[in-house]
């Protein structure tokens, strides 16, 4: 089993991969909303994104009452 | 479509990425000279490294039609011996007469030292004393910022032609000063750090296709030289059409490394059957 600093260190690189991607994937929609708007009016919001949006709360949770995977997974599950 | 590879370390790989490239239509890659997982001693070593890259693996790639290319450097990670950078640097010119150099690189900085400043000045300076191709390095990771900003600092206290030098490893947050100073820019796409074929799509889209390039680097750490195909496929799955793919991943390398007369493949442009007929 690994210490506490091993899983830190171990998956830094790939979870601050995996951060960047999903914070290009809301640029992406941002980028997208704009060019809407410029020939169709604000695009509206869209339920994927806002449970994208709440997702990212229960990830950055410093002490979340259950494990972050299930709580996504419960979210996830209703979309 | 045919694809070229600007950045890549082919003596790190195997034949078979050759096969695989050439079968998905990569006509070229540029190799430019590279660290070897540890600091070299000898001047003598980097020599045949030199060589390796600029007689020998030409030959591996052209079993595969493949046109390879390289640049010749002392890296970054070993400016700290700035005796050693001198001694290497004293033979480029040796190097700059092989048919397919295309001039200085990767040079660069790595924690941005004063050594590695210096050795950045100096690899620019013989370069462009010979009317050679740029190839700069830019920091990985938490020093990216900071030493594209110092990468910036150097070449803009130097008489340089901006055209000839190519700042690689940019991202989203160094991109527009390179762009905005007059250089040309690369997206290094890896599978875990530097850049991400989407990201690079989405720059792509944001600042346009004019003097960027896109590479895989592909050495011998975690890296994949098809990372450049997957970006070509979210390219054109995102409704850009075949001659846009084409401008940004086979005519710019052309426009830039072009710039060296070695260098001769040329743009192309796709064309119907009714339009060759008709024009």
């Amino acid at each position: 089993m690994l210490t506490p600093a091993q899983v830190a260190e171990n998956y830094f690189l790939e979870s601050r991969h995996q951060l960047l991607e999903i914070a290009a994937y809301l640029d992406r929609y941002d980028a997208a909303v704009a060019r809407a708007g410029a020939r169709n009016g604000q695009a509206a919001d869209d339920k994927k994104l806002a449970a994208i949006r709440r997702a990212l709360e229960i990830v950055a949770a410093q002490k979340p009452t259950r494990e972050r995977t299930v709580a996504l997974l419960e979210l996830f599950a209703e979309v | 479509m045919q694809i070229i590879q600007p950045h890549y370390h082919a003596i790190a790989r195997t034949a078979q990425d050759y096969e695989r490239m050439a079968m998905s239509g990569v006509v070229a890659v540029a190799e430019p000279a590279f660290w070897a997982g540890f600091d070299r001693l000898y001047p003598e070593t980097f020599l045949d490294y030199f060589r390796q890259i600029s007689e020998f693996e030409p030959t591996r790639a052209a079993q595969y039609g493949i046109r390879h290319f390289s640049w010749v450097a002392v890296n970054p990670k070993e400016a700290e011996n700035p005796t050693l950078t001198r001694e290497v640097l004293k033979h480029f010119p040796e190097f700059f007469a092989k048919p397919t150099v295309l001039g200085v690189g990767e040079t660069g900085l790595h924690k941005s030292t004063k050594n590695e400043c210096e050795s950045l000045e100096a690899h620019v300076d013989i370069a462009m004393r010979h009317d050679q191709l740029v190839l700069i390095h830019t920091p990985h990771l938490a020093d990216k910022a900071h030493g594209t900003k110092r990468v910036l600092e150097v070449l803009a206290g130097m008489n340089v032609d901006r055209e000839r030098i190519w700042i690689d490893h940019v991202e989203e947050q160094t991109i527009r000063p390179c762009l905005d100073a007059g250089y040309w820019v690369g997206f290094t796409l890896y599978p875990i750090t530097k850049c991400s074929p989407k990201r690079a799509v989405d720059m792509l889209e944001k600042y346009g296709t004019e003097r960027i390039l896109v590479n895989s680097s592909a050495d011998w750490g975690p890296s994949d030289p098809f990372t450049l195909q997957e970006c070509i496929l979210e390219y054109r799955r995102r409704g850009h059409s075949l001659q846009e793919a084409i401008e940004v991943f086979h005519n710019n390398p052309c426009r830039f490394l072009g710039q060296n007369p070695k260098f001769d493949i040329e743009p192309i442009r796709v064309e119907t059957a009714g339009e060759t007929v008709s024009g």
